[in-house]
């Protein structure tokens, strides 16, 4: 199963590769991984999508904790939280296909952020399911290019 | 008053009470060199880095001090790799510092410049590249109190040669601030009565011993303990000395080459007491048979310990020495006599408590008798390898820190250098270090730091003119095919050799190693009959120089018991000397 772990790091030079090189080297799976600063200068977080069992998270969690420069470790896998991810995807739009696409971004509250003569490029926020939605009715236009940024996630309430 | 990078480095070593540190001069650490100079500091000039970081690992081991080495940027840098992958797998608190190429020629393959920082990574239990000056006796505070605090490990300071030689004004940090950091002492009051309860109700209570019992200087609370409760004491490769192998609860070493008694027990045992210990691959053995009748306790300061390969049932996160000391409050005395008696049996029957009457050299015999003919104030080192596995079974180790060994990592040519920071930590103790003529060719270049230095250690080879271990397994699973494992091979070889050399015609032995301890000023003796064992032996101990004893052994003697790699362990191979 996918877990959902937040961790608040240093934020300096270097903490994301050790925090990378602690997950390629204990072969754990990073399924997406996104990173930024806080309301606090001095500290980052990172919120990564780990791939595995309950045997796997516990590693996860404990290893992580172990690193000098990540300051707390949180699975917040199972707690209400707001999720999103941010996808930039380019898809083929002729003239025939041009309005439908446009209905079906609006549908999902997407934005159209470019436009050329044969092509849209959509910005869209939501959850991994509604991003993946979206991408799946786009495909039938065909995608040129998609990116996304992984998973952010806040957990609800104070 | 402003001081250079490399000043403050000495004056911050100072603070910390470093007496010594090892190491090897280069380019990128000159001005540091040039402050250490004319400082109280002793530098011991290793010949390879390899060899000063294992000689301040030896050291670190032997006194529980940190262990300091220098080296400078690049090759000087990546040369300590090995020194540090074996201090972290063993938990060795070790400070390294590592000369770089100047911050504004980073990233550019300056002369020289190597990523240590970022290689080290996965080896160190931090690192740090200093950028400023004003940051370096902040981080060097730091790197001790990590080193030495918690689960001990290997930590790395990188010091650019501008940051060297910039100014700043000196004070050393009173304390550190490391928020993601706060190892955890003491242990859950309501585990420890768990645990206490479950010995109460045990019937077949193992203990199983580790390098944190040694680490955390809990061995007095681990023989009250035992005794108090009755539980006979097992203990790993790192935990050998945390438990006095002539006491009566001994069960001596478990694992791939443990005693019989040991494996049995554990493999029949209902409560399995794990103290500084990690259920390392060479203990368990089959993972799905080890202790599959226990309920299990994990006494361990580092919480990622704690069910990574074995699933605990009453696990408890804190420093040995306070739980077990919290622990022999509550535990009540018990007797489990109908148990011990069951491992009395298993002692009589064992093979290795057999005498093996022998014309020839065997390691047991020479072991045995170092043991002998050594008081209490001896420390043992070892190479890797059969050497390694004879020296954990038949000496007899009675106090902590007396066996210094690479467990973990398993670093051929660790123990030689090792034996130098033993004795350098140790004056008044006698050193030896067991050893392969395999391992010892991999850093025996150290005899001149020994000599160099006055180290009076002595070496035993156990030479059998083969890579021994790698010997045996092929043997065993590879029908005699010695591929590569033969050290007197040569060309003219027909391809199928696989037998001892009686009567093939083999070249002489290369090294000689009697020659090679003489050309650096060492003294070389040769041993190839048992009666000659005792004489060298007191030789050596009464020699102010240091020894090496080559000691001609049995070309194909094999270690046994064996449990074969991911094997049960109640299913070991005990050899044809049964």
């Amino acid at each position: 199963m996918k877990h959902t772990v937040a961790v608040l790091v240093a934020n300096k030079s270097g903490v994301l590769t050790r925090i990378a090189s602690l997950f390629s080297r204990r072969g754990f799976n990073i399924d997406s991984l996104s990173v930024g600063t806080t309301e606090d200068p001095k500290v980052s977080r990172i919120t990564i999508v780990v791939e595995g069992g309950d045997h796997v998270l516990e590693q996860v969690t404990k290893q992580l904790n172990k690193l000098i420069d990540v300051y707390k470790v949180s699975d917040i896998t199972n707690d209400s939280s707001i999720d999103r991810d941010l996808a930039l995807i380019k898809v083929k739009a002729n003239s025939e296909d041009r309005s439908e696409i446009m209905q079906v971004v609006d549908i999902f509250r997407g934005k159209i952020v470019d436009v050329s003569s044969d092509s849209l490029v959509i910005e869209i926020t939501g959850d991994e399911e509604k991003v993946n939605a979206l991408e799946e009715l786009l495909r039938s236009f065909g995608i040129i290019e998609l990116v996304r940024t992984g998973k952010i996630s806040m957990v609800r309430g104070g | 008053m402003e001081f250079t990078g490399a000043e403050i480095f000495v004056k911050s070593l100072l603070e910390e009470g470093i007496e010594k540190i090892f190491g090897h001069p280069g380019g990128a650490v000159i001005p540091i060199y040039d402050v250490l100079y004319e400082t109280d500091i002793e530098h011991v000039l290793a010949r390879h880095e390899q060899g000063a970081a294992h000689v301040a690992d030896g050291y670190a081991r032997s006194t529980g001090r940190p262990g300091v080495c220098l080296a400078t940027s690049g090759p000087g840098a990546t040369n300590l790799v090995t020194g540090l992958a074996t201090a972290y797998m063993d938990s060795v608190p070790l400070v390294a510092f590592t000369g770089q190429v100047p911050t504004g020629m980073l990233g550019t393959d300056a002369f020289q410049e190597a990523d240590i920082t970022g290689a080290t990574l996965p080896m160190t239990k931090h690192n740090y590249l200093v950028q400023h000056v004003e940051d370096l006796s902040r981080i060097i505070k730091e790197a001790f109190h990590i080193a030495t605090t918690g689960r001990p490990g290997p930590v790395l300071i990188d010091i650019p040669k501008d940051v060297q030689m910039a100014k700043t004004t000196f004070e050393y940090p009173a304390k550190v601030e490391l928020p993601g950091y706060g190892p955890t002492y003491s242990g859950h009051k309501l585990q420890i009565k768990k645990a206490a309860k479950a010995i109460k109700q045990a019937e077949k209570p193992v203990i199983y011993a580790g390098g944190g019992v040694v680490a955390s200087g809990a061995a007095e609370e681990l023989r009250k303990l035992a005794r108090k409760a009755e539980i006979p004491v097992t203990t790993t490769l790192m935990g050998l000395g945390s438990f006095s192998e002539t006491d009566d609860l001994a069960l001596e070493m478990l694992g791939m080459h443990g005693t019989e008694y040991a494996n049995y027990a554990v493999s029949e045992t209902d409560l399995l007491i794990a103290v500084g210990a990690r259920f390392d691959d060479r203990v368990t053995g089959d993972l799905e048979t080890f202790a599959k009748r226990a309920k299990i306790v994990h006494i361990d300061i580092d919480p990622a310990e704690v069910s990574k390969r074995v699933a605990v049932d009453i696990p408890i996160v804190g420093d040995v020495k306070n739980v077990l000391q919290d622990l022999n409050q509550q535990v009540q005395e018990q007797k489990h006599s109908k148990w011990r008696q069951k491992i009395q049996d298993w002692k009589q029957k064992s093979v290795i408590s057999k005498d093996k009457t022998t014309k020839v050299l065997t390691p047991k015999f020479i072991i045995e008798k170092i043991d002998e003919i050594t008081d209490d104030n001896t420390l043992i080192t070892t190479e890797v390898g059969q050497n390694q596995m004879w020296a954990a079974q038949y000496y007899k180790y009675n106090k902590p820190r007396s066996f210094i060994s690479s467990g973990g990592l398993g670093t051929m040519g660790y123990g030689f250098p090792a034996s130098l920071g033993v004795q350098s930590g140790n004056p008044e103790a006698t050193v030896f270090c067991i050893a392969g003529d395999g391992s010892l060719q991999m850093n025996s270049q150290e005899l001149a730091t020994a000599v160099q230095h006055e180290l009076p250690i002595n070496v035993a080879i156990l030479n059998n003119s083969y890579l021994g271990m790698v010997r045996q397994w092929q043997e065993i699973f590879n029908e005699k095919r010695y591929a590569s494992t033969c050290l007197k091979r040569r060309k003219s070889c027909p391809p199928n050799c696989s037998g001892p050399d009686s009567d093939r015609n083999c070249p002489e032995m290369t090294p000689d190693f009697v020659k090679l301890a003489e050309a650096y000023g060492a003294v070389g003796i040769r041993v190839t009959k048992t009666s000659e064992v005792k004489s060298a032996l007191e030789k050596a101990v009464a020699s102010s120089k240091p020894v090496i004893i080559d000691f001609v052994i049995e070309r194909e003697e094999n270690v046994f018991p064996m449990v074969p790699s991911g094997g049960s362990l109640d299913n070991m191979l005990v050899g044809g000397n049964d």
